[in-house]
Parts: structure tokens; sequence; C-alpha cells
């Protein structure tokens, strides 16, 4: 049973992974990658890391496709253009994916770990907790230099983009209520004499 | 479920920077009139007390954070080049910033939070440190490239950095998980123990270690993941190419150095070949691709990944007396680099800034101080005696010559030549060509640095190499001792 069930996902995440590079659509390509990450969930589900399954989709599905999705609807990417040096591209990207096939390939045929190695390998923890429980047990502690430097990580992002991007536009009306609250009266009102019959 | 807190002594500089950059940006934010200057000064203030502090607590080998994080002579050898180097480009850059109109608060938060990135890379004692640190050292570098937002040279440069860039961080992160998969841990002390045991290693281990070399290549600029450097260089306002060109260089060295000594060491005849490569390689096209350029900032580009192809060498030997040749040869390459950027940010004409080879002409009838600096510095650059750059050449080609690396030091010995051609027209267009426009009095604070950096690699035989020499063999020590 959870053999079939690995394969109906892992068959759905290949198929649509490839029609997010096929697709003539972009939206199309967006809505396939969504696919893609709901089958890689449950594979993950499968694997026992419910943990990191939940994370895929808020974050990935919930968070980062939804962004692309009104990235490529505001950019109306005609799906044409993109492709035009496709066939002049062709052959070189075949020789460096065929390459790093070749690569890949020589890798996993060896596959296998010395004796020494096996004893370096990291050991589940197995004192039954949950996963989520066990995550949070190690990343505030064991790891919270790491977990601090993302946080710098993104941090530096965040100003970047602000930096980047916030410009002072001049003539922008703004209230202020400060400046509302303690203007002189004076600057308000304009006491005129009007001359009967004139007008001002 | 408690954990003890970690020991924080040895990583109190970074701690230091991660706070100090947070409460320049809250001043940054909430200072009434624009406090650049200010924030300016207190981000190099912050990086030279972190400097001390890193004199203070480093010293013995000391590993925190549940192994993640290590300090020893060679971390404290290779911070303190990259603070003070950034310290004093900040400087330079703040007053260059502000002269131009430009400056905005955020540079120097940006560029304190890259020195925080260099740091961690420096200290990294696993992939996991490793590629956390480098980020944070890349994603600063490439938002101060792009500074310049008004203009499209700045922010092709700062845009074309930063999409090869994150390329480069995948094809790091995909050799660190190739090399998880198969070695079973990202910590570099039981890398280095696993690998010591003698056994065969797998191919799958080394195909990760060159997806891993080629990045930490691109990071320093090495033949062939060098295209970015000469188009960034060129585009990136010029106090930024003058920041770039020192510290993030010696940072992405060190790493370099600590990657393939630490946990790889004796996996050096696996490397040693595409080392070399890399080395030959680089010092050629440093050599031969400077000699057309018109833009002296393209210049100091190839002539940065020249210095980059020598500094390899020393790793290519991959034995104590290499690892403390590279090590003099970037302080010595620190010295130069910023005293030429100095000048360089220093070239302005008629109320505007220059950068071509052209606008030095006849700078020694003007300028003659400047000219005589600027003389100095390139003598030093193509190795002539007694200046400093010819001792960094001679500690590195020694230790090739000694391992028995002979056609490495002899390609390196012939680039010399052929680099020394185009830092010697510098000096003949200086010298004896025509005035040119001439240039506007030096800023102080360029004057202060040009007068240090000059005086200093003119007498570097008599004071820093003897210390220095000290330093960096206790630094290599440190590196093969762990």
């Amino acid at each position: 049973m959870t053999a079939f069930v690995f394969y109906v996902f892992a068959v759905l995440a290949v198929a649509s992974g490839a029609m997010v590079v096929t697709a003539r659509n972009p939206v199309h390509s967006v809505l396939f990658l969504i696919l893609t990450f709901f089958n890689v969930a449950g594979l993950f589900v499968l694997l026992g890391a419910e943990f990191v399954a939940m994370i895929l989709v808020i974050v990935y599905v919930g968070a980062v496709a939804v962004l692309f999705l009104f990235v490529v609807m505001m950019l109306d990417i005609h799906a044409v253009n993109i492709r035009e040096g496709f066939v002049k591209m062709l052959p070189m990207g075949t020789v460096v994916g065929l390459v790093l096939f070749a690569e890949l390939v020589l890798v996993v045929a060896t596959w296998g770990f010395g004796p020494g190695i096996e004893v370096a390998r990291a050991a589940p923890m197995t004192t039954g907790l949950t996963n989520t429980e066990a995550i949070g047990v190690v990343l505030y502690t064991d790891y919270i230099y790491l977990f601090q430097l993302s946080g710098i990580v993104l941090l530096v992002g965040m100003i970047g983009s602000i930096m980047l991007t916030l410009r002072a536009r001049s003539g922008v009306h703004r209230q202020v209520a400060l400046e509302q609250a303690t203007r002189p009266l004076s600057d308000c009102i304009e006491v005129k004499k009007v001359a009967t019959g004139k007008g001002i | 479920m408690v954990s003890e807190i970690p020991n924080l002594y040895p990583a109190l500089p970074e701690i230091l920077l991660a706070l100090a950059g947070m409460a320049l940006l809250m001043l940054g934010v909430f200072h009434k009139t624009d406090g650049s200057r200010l924030i300016g000064n207190l981000g190099a203030a912050v990086m030279i007390v972190a400097a001390v502090l890193v004199v203070v607590f480093g010293g013995a080998r000391q590993v925190t954070f549940n192994g993640l994080f290590v300090t020893d002579s060679f971390a404290v050898y290779a911070k303190l080049m990259v603070l003070i180097s950034s310290a004093v480009t900040l400087l330079l850059a703040v007053k260059w910033l502000e002269q131009e109109n430009i400056i905005r608060f955020e540079f120097p938060i940006l560029i304190v939070f890259a020195a925080l990135g260099m740091c961690a890379m420096i200290s990294a004692n696993d992939f996991l440190a490793l590629y956390l640190g480098l980020e944070t050292q890349s994603l600063a570098l490439y938002l101060v490239a792009a500074f310049q937002r008004d203009t499209v040279r700045s922010t092709e440069a700062g845009l074309k950095y930063f999409v090869l860039g994150a390329l480069a961080s995948g094809v790091l992160l995909y050799g660190v998980s190739l090399v998880y998969g198969f070695a079973g841990s990202t910590n570099f002390d039981v890398l280095a123990r696993s690998f010591a045991a003698g056994e065969p290693v797998s191919p799958g281990v080394v195909v990760g270690l060159v997806f891993i070399i080629c990045a930490l290549a691109f990071k320093c600029s090495a033949v062939p993941f060098h295209m970015w450097t000469p188009d960034v260089y060129e585009g990136a306002p010029t106090p930024v190419t003058a920041f770039f060109s020192v510290a993030p260089k010696v940072a992405a060295l060190a790493l370099f150095l600590r990657v393939m000594i630490s946990p790889f060491g004796d996996l050096l005849a696996q490397w040693q070949q595409v080392i070399i490569a890399i080395s030959i390689l680089s010092m050629l096209v440093g050599g031969f691709a400077a000699i057309v350029q018109t833009n002296i900032k393209r210049l100091m580009a190839y002539s940065s990944i020249g210095h980059v192809g020598y500094a390899l060498i020393g790793l290519a030997v991959g034995n104590q007396a290499g690892v403390s040749a590279v090590l003099i040869y970037l302080a010595i390459y620190l010295l130069m680099n910023i005293g030429t950027f100095a000048v360089i940010l220093s070239m302005r004409a008629n109320g505007r800034m220059v950068e071509g080879i052209g606008d030095l002409a006849g700078l020694s009838k003007n300028r003659p101080i400047m000219a005589a600096a600027i003389a100095v510095m390139m003598f030093s650059m193509a190795g002539v005696p007694p200046f400093a750059g010819f001792f960094g050449k001679f500690f590195i080609f020694k230790a090739a010559v000694d391992a028995g690396l002979v056609p490495l030091a002899v390609v390196g010995v012939l680039t010399s030549v052929v680099a020394a051609f185009y830092y010697l027209r510098i000096i003949k267009v200086v010298y004896f060509d025509d005035p040119a426009d001439q240039f506007e009095p030096m800023p102080t604070h360029a004057r202060f640095v040009l007068g240090v950096t000059s005086v200093a690699v003119v007498i570097f035989f008599l004071f820093p190499l003897p210390q220095v020499l000290v330093a960096a063999g206790n630094a290599a020590k440190a590196l093969f001792g762990a």
C-alpha cells in the first residue's frame, strides 16, 4: 500500500515538474509548480517527516508560489519571446545536461559507505519525540548560531530591498496630526475687510 | 530539556558586529538629519573594536556553538586583515560618497554586516555555518554594488553579480549536499577524521569537492569563474570597487584555505591538480587581459584576478609553508590595493570623477607626491625589489619550488613579467606623457591612507615583514595542527 502511494506521489511530482518547464502559459507553469510541491509534501509524509511536509505546503505553496503567481500575472510575460533562443541553445544545453547526468550516474553507481564513515553519520533521535518537537529541541540550542545567522541574512535582505526601492517622492500629501494641531491661528484664517459693493 | 549556554567568548567580535549593525540601523532610521557620516565613523570604530576583541579573545584553538564555530591563530590573522581593511575602505568610501552626494545611511551598515559575514566565513567549522556566513557577506555585497541605483552601470553591476553569485551559491550547496551524502557529516572536524582514516574516497565526495571548489573560485574571482569581476568592478561605485578588491577577496581566500586544508587536507592528491589549473589560468588571464584595458577600475579587476592566481599557488602547494606564504601575500596585497585605491578615489578633475588611465597622464608635473606614491604602488605590484610586492611573490615561489612544483613557479614568474608591462605603463603615463587636466587636491583621509600605505610598502622588509612572517607562520601552523 505504501509503495503504491509512493509511486502515485512520485509519478505525479515528476510529471508536474516536467509540465512546469514545458507549459506554454507561465500561469499554468506556476500552477503545476504548486502541484509539484503538494506531491513532494506527500512524499515527506511517507518518510515520516510531517513537519517538513507542512512547512513545504505553508511556506512554498502558501507564500512563495502565490507570490510567483502575482509576479507572473503582473509582468504579463509572453511565452513566445522566452522560447526564441530555444533551438539555438539546445545543443549546448544538451551537452551540459548530458555531462551532469553522466557525473550523477558515475556517482550513484559507486554508492557506498566506508566503515569509518558509517560511524560519523548523524544518528537520528530515538526518544519518541514527534519530529516537530525534535527540531525545536535542537534548533534553539545546538544550532542557535545558524538560526541567528539566518536571521541576519534575512535582515540584510530586508535592508536591501528597502534601500533599493524606497524613494522619498515629493508632492505626496500626507496627514501630520501634530502639525495640524499646532498650527498657529494666523496661518489658517485671514481677516479681510471687504468694502461694500466691491468684493475682494 | 535544558541545555547549557554555549561559550560566547570566542564569538564576541561577531556578536559585537551583529548588535552594532542593528543599533546603527536604529540610529540611522530615527536620526533627525542625515546621519550618514556619523554612522560611517561609528561603523569603522565598531570594526576596529571588533579587531581588538579578535586579538584579545583569539589565540589558542577554541570550538564553540556545538562545533559550528572555531577560532584559532589562522582566524585571528584573517579577521584582522578583513576588519582593518573594511574599516579603512569604509572611511574612504563615506567621504567619497558624500562628495558625490549619493550617500545614504544604509551604506556603512551594509559594510558592517558584510564584515560580520566575512568573519563568520573565516570562523566556519561546518558547511552550514560556511554557507550562512557566505550568504550574509554576498547579499551585502550585491547591495552595495547596486548602491548607485539611479545609474544604469551600477544597477547592472549589482544585478549581474547577484544572478551569478546566486548560481555559485547553488553550486556550493549542491557540492555540500554530495559531500554530506557520501561522507555523512557537514562538520569539518568529523570530515577530517573520517578522511584521515585513509579509506578509499568515494567518487561522490570528489565530485562534491569539485563543485565546492568551483563555488569558492567564483567567490574569489579565479579563472574560469572570473567573468563577473571586470564588469562589477567597473560598474560599481569606485569606493565599493575598492572594498571589493580587498576585504571580501581576503575572506574568500581564507575560507578557501580553511576548507581545502582542514576537512579535505588528506585528499590533497584529489584537489591539487584542480587548484594548479585554476591558478595557472588566473595568472595568464590576469597578465594578458589587463594589457588592453583603458579603464583603471577594469585594470585593477584583472590585476586582482592575477593576484588571486599567485595566492592559489600557495594553496596548491598544500603544506604549511605554502599556506603561510599565501597569508603573507594577502597582507601585502591588501596594503598595495588600499594605497592604489586611495589614489583612484582621488582622481577628480574639473569637478567630476575620472577613471581612465589616460587621465593620469603627466601627473608628476601637477601632483609630484601623488605621482611618486602611484609609482611606488605600481613597482610593488609588479614585484620589483625592495618593495613589499616582491616579498609576497618571493615566498610564494619559494614554497612552490621547495615542494617540487617548479613548472607552476615558472609560469608565475613569466606571467609576472607580462603583468609588469601594464604596471610599468601606468608609471610611464604618469611621468612621461603630456599633462592632462590637473586633479583636485586629495582629501585628507585619502592622503593619510596613501601616505601610510606607501611608507609601509617601501620599508616593508624592515618593519612589518618580520612580524607578519611570525604571525603568518603561527596561523598556518594552527590550520595544520587541528
